[in-house]
């Protein structure tokens, strides 16, 4: 599914290069549910923006689905993250004006959907998230677990192959913290590929699988 | 993405930030209503005076003593003055084939009195053929009899101011005045016609142009007034008049021939720039808008850096991005230039209320030049933060910078 081959990258920074990534290479399977680990700034966000399509090599192919991605336009790659990949961020992202409701739509509206599939798929969503009765509150009228459940269908809207989680409890309390752990695993469950930015161990733990990052080095297990 | 959901999105942003959309509506209105309003006062200018033109009679030309033009062919002889135009030069014109009417005019000033009311009077001495050439309406009574020109028979039209002073509310028909030292019987009186340029015809007398020569002891008409069977006999008028003056005057050009079509024409023609101008100077005023719009579009997209960000995490691609912002653009300007053309149709409905007289109204092309301008100015600012935001990198763009 996720096919990483010897990946290069790196910033400068005030004259110096940061290497984020060096030769990073991994296979993530279809369905996976992998725990990516390390301290700040060993290249963890890096690595998802990478896997994302937000971010492209210096060096290395990334396979996606089979399709080598260097190949893609900029056009081709939104295409590509649109269809397939799912991101749920530490801060939420949720656009204030918005209601609940609408921000799920949002990628919906963005690839043309029709808009009564739309209403559809978007009730469906909220009711799988348990937030029917938040679906017209505005994110500044919803709590920080439920904002991120909102974050969480709005990924889901598009039925993506892969979700892309960078620290996702980052700014919850343990218990809604909890909540939408169970609710990312819930996804795992029904075969979607879940990658996990945390600094926790006890998220770390539950993953299938480990990546540590130090230094730009991504190292199996542990 | 479809267009409604675009226009949708973009209405929620700019719903989003209420004071600031709120501050580009009214620079947009604030430029289209003036667009359309200072071309509506131009136009309104025009029409007022083709409209006063026009009173004065259509396919008119005016006959006057004295030449104007120089033609560099002989030059003129020394000491010549020019011969006076008279009633047979008139009358000599009325058998033109393209000559409708003629119109003998002498102009003069008399003391007036009706027992003991006095005044002093403007008095015309014209014939019939006065009424029909410029558009004369009687309120009671008749006009100057048709028939021979040479009769001097003591009858006077009055206008209407002339008839308040020397009668009040008594009833003027058949009654007697005096004009200088003769006597004339009142037989008509006219309707008030309105400012019209040239004479005021309220304040005045008419008599047979006979009556007048008698009355002033003089032949010399002050000019004639002859009207052309259709636009199109104007220029064979002309020359009929040139020859036939010519012809009677010993072979000078000793008169003018205006012809009241190229005068109209050529105020038409200035005033129309005029307006074109006006209404360019204050499409100025759209272009200031468009500058605002970018202004505030290009803080919008510094502000909604993270949106545009996660827009590109969600998949959106460059052009869907710009199109996003450039709908917001668009729709200030839209709405902005709606509004404006609402305001201005209703002062310029208003100025039409308060002054009736004044023709205000705004040329079709006003309105859909201001609007076309607007919406140009609205996309073309709109382009750069449109641009800028679409070029943004997602990365950095979702860490806020
Ligand atoms: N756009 C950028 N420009 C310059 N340097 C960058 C950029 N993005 C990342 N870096 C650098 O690359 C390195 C890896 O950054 P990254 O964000 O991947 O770390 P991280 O493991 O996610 O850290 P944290 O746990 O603090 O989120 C850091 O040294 C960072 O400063
Ligand atoms: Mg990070």
């Amino acid at each position: 599914m996720i096919r990483l081959e010897a990946i290069d990258r790196s910033f400068q920074v005030g004259g110096e290069w940061v290497h984020a990534l060096r030769q990073v290479s991994l296979e993530i399977p279809a369905g996976d549910y992998v725990a990516i680990m390390g301290p700040s700034g060993s290249g963890k966000s890096t690595l998802l923006n990478m896997i994302g399509l937000l971010d492209r090599p210096d060096r290395g192919r990334y396979l996606l689905g089979g399709i080598d991605t260097a190949g893609l336009s900029e056009e081709g790659r939104a295409d590509l993250r649109r269809d397939k990949i799912g991101f749920v961020f530490q801060s939420f992202h949720l656009i204030p004006r918005l209601t609940a409701a609408e921000n799920v739509e949002l990628p919906l509206v963005l690839a043309g959907i029709d808009p009564h599939e739309r209403k559809a798929r978007v009730a469906d969503l909220l009711r799988q998230l348990n937030l029917s009765d938040r679906a017209r509150h505005r994110p500044d009228q919803l709590s920080g677990g439920q904002r991120q459940r909102v974050a969480i269908a709005r990924a889901l809207a598009m039925r993506p192959a892969v979700l892309l989680a960078d620290e996702p409890t980052g700014n919850l309390d343990l218990t809604s913290g909890r909540e939408v752990v169970e609710t990312l695993e819930g996804m795992n469950e029904k075969g979607i590929s879940l990658l996990v930015v945390t600094h926790d161990p006890a998220i770390g733990g539950r993953a299938r699988r480990r990546i540590r990052m130090v230094d730009g080095l991504a190292e199996e297990g542990a | 993405m479809r267009t409604a959901d675009l226009f949708g999105f973009g209405l929620k942003a700019l719903g989003g930030a209420r004071l600031r959309t709120a501050l580009m509506l009214l620079a947009m209105t604030i430029g289209v209503a003036a667009v359309v309003m200072l071309t509506a006062l131009g136009e309104g200018a025009r029409r007022y005076v083709v409209e006063s033109f026009s009173d004065l009679g259509t396919h008119l030309l005016i006959v006057l003593p004295g030449r104007s033009e120089t033609t560099g062919a002989a030059p003129p002889i020394m000491g010549e003055t020019p011969r006076d135009l008279t009633l047979d030069d008139a009358l000599a014109l009325a058998r033109g084939r393209d000559v409708e009417f003629v119109a003998p005019l002498m102009i003069g000033s008399a003391p007036a009195s009706n027992g003991g009311r006095q005044r002093d009077l403007t008095v015309i001495g014209s014939t019939w053929e006065l009424l029909p050439v410029r558009h004369l309406r009687l309120r009671q009574g008749g006009f100057l009899p048709k028939g021979d020109a040479d009769r001097a028979s003591p009858v006077v039209v009055l206008g209407e101011k002339t008839l308040k002073e020397l009668f009040g509310n008594q009833s003027p028909l058949g009654a007697w005045i005096r004009l200088g030292d003769r006597r004339f019987r009142v037989i008509g009186v006219l309707e008030p016609l309105g400012q019209s340029v040239g004479t005021d015809f309220s304040d005045i007398a008419i008599i047979p142009v006979a009556s007048a020569q008698a009355l002033f002891n003089t032949s010399s008409l002050f000019r004639i007034l002859v009207q052309a069977k259709g636009r199109e006999a104007i220029p064979k008028a002309r020359e009929f008049i040139l020859d036939t003056i010519r012809a009677r005057h010993e072979g000078e050009d000793d008169v003018t021939v205006i012809a009241q079509d190229a005068l109209l024409s050529t105020f038409d023609g200035i005033l129309r720039a005029l307006t074109y101008t006006v209404g360019a100077i204050a499409a100025v005023s759209l272009a200031v808008a468009g500058i605002l719009i970018m202004n505030v579009m290009l803080v919008a997209v510094s502000q909604r850096t993270q949106e545009i960000g996660l827009l590109k995490a969600l998949g959106a691609t460059q052009p869907q991005v710009l199109g996003l912002f450039l709908a917001e653009s668009a729709l200030l300007s839209i709405l902005g230039a709606i509004s404006g053309v609402l305001v201005a149709q209703g002062v310029i409905w208003g100025v039409a209320r308060a002054y009736p007289a004044f023709p205000i109204a705004a040329p079709l092309w006003a309105p859909i030049a201001a609007v076309a301008v607007a919406i140009t100015s609205g996309l073309l600012f709109g382009w750069l933060p449109a641009r800028r935001a679409s070029r943004l990198d997602p990365v950095l763009a979702l860490a806020g910078g």
